[in-house]
C-alpha cells in the first residue's frame, strides 16, 4: 500500500483545497492519471497520479484546506490484496496512520506541535512600540489567515505600523519549514467555508503567490542578463507562405517557431535546463518549456508544454492554444504546473521590444522575446529593412556563466535562420 | 470583391455579431466603450492568440475566412465590418 500526498504545484504553493474526487475506491489509475481537482491560489488544478495502483480509500474529504504533504487518499500497489494492506494498516503504530493534516505535519517536518513562527520572539518589542490595536492591510491579514501565521508576532512597517503584505511575507519566509507546516496544519483546521476561494479573493491570493515566487527568485537567484537582436526575414517569409493557404484552424503563430527554436538550442545548453535543487544544480532530462500566460483577470502563470523539442511545428501550435484556453478557463493539470524546466515570455505581444525576465524558482533560466518590429539591418556590408526580434536570456548564475549563456543565445538566432529545419526537429 | 463604402458598416446586426464574437474572447469588454474608427487592438488587449480566437469565432458564426495576408487590413472595428460584410456578398 502507498499513500498519495498533496503535491506541491508551483514553487509558491503551500497549500491546497481539495474540490473533488475523479475517483472512487476500487478505481484502477495508471500513472498520468488525473484523480482528484485541487484549488491553489492560481488555478484549479487537475491533479496525476504519479504511479499505477488501485484507490483503496479517499482519506481526504472535499472543500478541506490542507498543506503540501497531507495524505489524501490510500493505494493498492499492483496485485496487493485488500487483506495484506489492511494487514499492513493495523501493523503501523496508531499516530502514523491518523488521517489529514496530522500525518502530514509527522512527514513534513516532525514539528512539535507547540513550535511557535520564528517570528514569535518579535512580538514583544512590537507590542512595545504599539500597545494599541494591530493595524493590518487587508491583504496582508488574508495572506497571514493563508500561511497560518501568527500577525502578534509580526512587526508592522507601514503607515502607522501597519503590518503589510511584505511585512507577512518576510515574516513567513523567517519561519523555518517545520514551522511553516504546523501553521499550515493550523490553517486546515479552519472550516472550509472560512477559507474557501471567492473571485476576488483568488486575485489576491494569485497577486501574493506571484509576489511570494518572484520575491524568492530575486532574493535567492544571482541573476545576469543577456539580449541579442535576431533577423526573422527568413522565418516570417516561412511563416507567412505557410500560413497563407491554410484555413483559420490550421495557421501557426510565430510564438511556435520561437518556443520550438528555444527548446533545439537548450539541448545543447543543459545547464540552462533543469532546476536548482539544494545547493546543486540538477539538469534536466527532458525540456517542458513553461511558456507564461496573462490572465485576463489579472496575473499570470506559467505551465508546461512537454517535450517542446520533439514536437512538429503543427503539434507544437495545437498544444500551446490548448494549454492558453485552459490556463485561460483555469483548468491546467498539475504535471503542467510542476515540470516546467525553463520559462519563455513573449511580451512583444504588448509591444515592449526587450524583457528582462525573473526567473521562476526552482528552474535557472528564461528566454523573453520582445516585439518582431522592422529594422535597419547590416549584413554583407548593404543595409537593408529586415524584421528583428530582440531575444533575450535571464539565467542562473550559480549553474550558468555569461559566456555560455551568449552562445545559447547565438544557438537561437542559427537556428531561427533556418526554419524549415524547426518542423524536422534536426539541429 | 471590392471592399464597401457606403452602409455596411452601420449594419446593426452584424455589428452586434461582431461585438459578441469579441466579448467571448475579451469578456472585460464593453461594446459602447469601443470606438469604431479607432484601431481595435488598442482598445482591447488582444494577443496574437486571441486575435487568432476571435477570427476562428467570426468564422463560426459569420462564415468568412480571413486569411493571413488581410490581417493589416483589419485595424479597426469599421475595417471588419466592411471587410466582412463585403466577403459574405462575396
Amino acid at each position: 500500500m502507498f499513500e498519495f500526498r498533496l503535491p506541491s504545484l508551483g514553487a509558491e504553493m503551500d497549500e491546497g483545497t481539495l474540490l473533488e474526487w475523479k475517483v472512487k475506491p476500487g478505481d484502477v489509475v495508471h500513472k498520468g492519471d488525473v484523480v482528484a481537482v485541487v484549488d491553489t491560489s492560481k488555478s484549479a488544478i487537475d491533479v496525476e497520479i504519479w504511479t499505477e495502483g488501485t484507490i483503496h480509500e479517499l482519506v481526504l474529504e472535499p472543500n478541506r484546506k490542507v498543506p503540501v504533504g497531507t495524505v489524501m487518499a490510500r493505494l493498492l500497489e499492483p496485485g496487493e490484496s485488500v487483506e495484506h494492506a489492511e494487514a499492513e494498516m493495523r501493523a503501523l503504530p496508531a499516530g502514523a496512520v491518523s488521517a489529514g493534516a496530522h500525518a502530514a505535519v509527522a512527514s513534513v517536518g516532525d514539528a512539535p506541535a507547540a513550535a511557535a513562527p520564528a517570528a514569535a520572539p518579535r512580538a514583544g518589542t512590537a507590542a512595545a512600540a504599539a500597545p494599541s490595536r494591530q493595524r493590518v492591510s487587508p491583504a496582508a491579514r488574508l495572506r497571514a489567515q493563508a500561511l497560518g501565521l501568527e500577525l502578534t508576532g509580526v512587526t508592522g512597517t507601514g503607515p502607522e505600523g501597519a503590518v503589510t503584505l511584505d511585512d507577512v511575507e518576510k515574516a513567513a519566509a523567517a519561519m523555518r519549514p517545520a514551522d511553516r507546516a504546523a501553521a499550515a496544519a493550523a490553517v486546515a483546521t479552519t472550516p472550509a467555508a472560512a477559507v474557501a476561494p471567492a473571485v476576488a479573493g483568488r486575485a489576491l491570493a494569485m497577486r501574493s503567490a506571484i509576489a511570494a515566487a518572484m520575491a524568492r527568485s530575486k532574493r535567492d537567484i544571482p541573476h545576469y542578463y543577456l539580449a541579442a537582436d535576431i533577423p526573422l526575414v527568413h522565418l516570417q517569409r516561412w511563416l507567412a507562405a505557410r500560413n497563407a493557404d491554410r484555413p483559420l484552424t490550421g495557421r501557426v503563430l510565430m510564438a511556435v517557431p520561437l518556443l520550438k527554436a528555444v527548446a533545439l538550442a537548450l539541448r545543447r545548453f543543459p545547464e540552462l535546463n533543469g532546476h536548482h535543487v539544494g545547493d546543486a544544480f540538477v539538469p534536466a532530462e527532458s525540456i517542458h518549456v513553461g511558456v507564461a500566460i496573462s490572465l485576463r483577470q489579472g496575473g499570470l502563470i506559467a505551465p508546461a508544454i512537454h517535450d517542446v523539442d520533439a514536437l512538429p511545428i503543427d503539434e507544437l501550435m495545437r498544444r500551446l492554444a490548448d494549454l492558453v484556453a485552459r490556463a485561460r478557463a483555469l483548468t491546467l493539470r498539475s504535471s503542467e504546473m510542476t515540470d516546467a524546466t525553463i520559462t519563455v515570455t513573449n511580451l512583444g505581444e504588448q509591444g515592449v521590444e526587450l524583457v528582462q525576465g525573473i526567473i521562476y524558482p526552482p528552474q535557472v533560466a528564461l528566454v523573453g522575446f520582445g516585439r518582431v518590429t522592422e529594422r535597419p539591418w547590416i549584413e554583407d556590408g548593404k543595409v537593408s529593412v529586415a524584421p528583428v526580434v530582440t531575444a533575450s536570456l535571464a539565467a542562473d548564475h550559480r549553474a550558468s556563466d555569461g559566456h555560455r549563456g551568449a552562445l545559447f543565445l547565438n544557438e537561437l538566432a542559427r537556428l531561427l535562420q533556418q526554419p524549415g529545419q524547426l518542423d524536422a526537429g534536426a539541429t | 470583391m471590392t471592399m464597401g463604402t457606403t452602409t455596411e458598416a452601420d449594419d446593426p446586426t452584424l455589428r452586434q455579431a461582431i461585438l459578441e464574437t469579441l466579448q467571448r474572447i475579451a469578456p472585460e469588454v464593453s461594446p459602447r466603450e469601443i470606438s469604431p474608427s479607432r484601431p481595435l487592438r488598442d482598445q482591447v488587449d488582444l494577443d496574437s492568440m486571441d486575435w487568432l480566437n476571435f477570427l476562428l469565432g467570426l468564422h463560426a458564426r459569420l462564415g468568412v475566412d480571413i486569411p493571413e495576408s488581410d490581417y493589416r487590413k483589419l485595424v479597426t472595428l469599421d475595417d471588419l465590418l466592411r471587410y466582412v460584410s463585403a466577403k459574405r456578398r462575396g
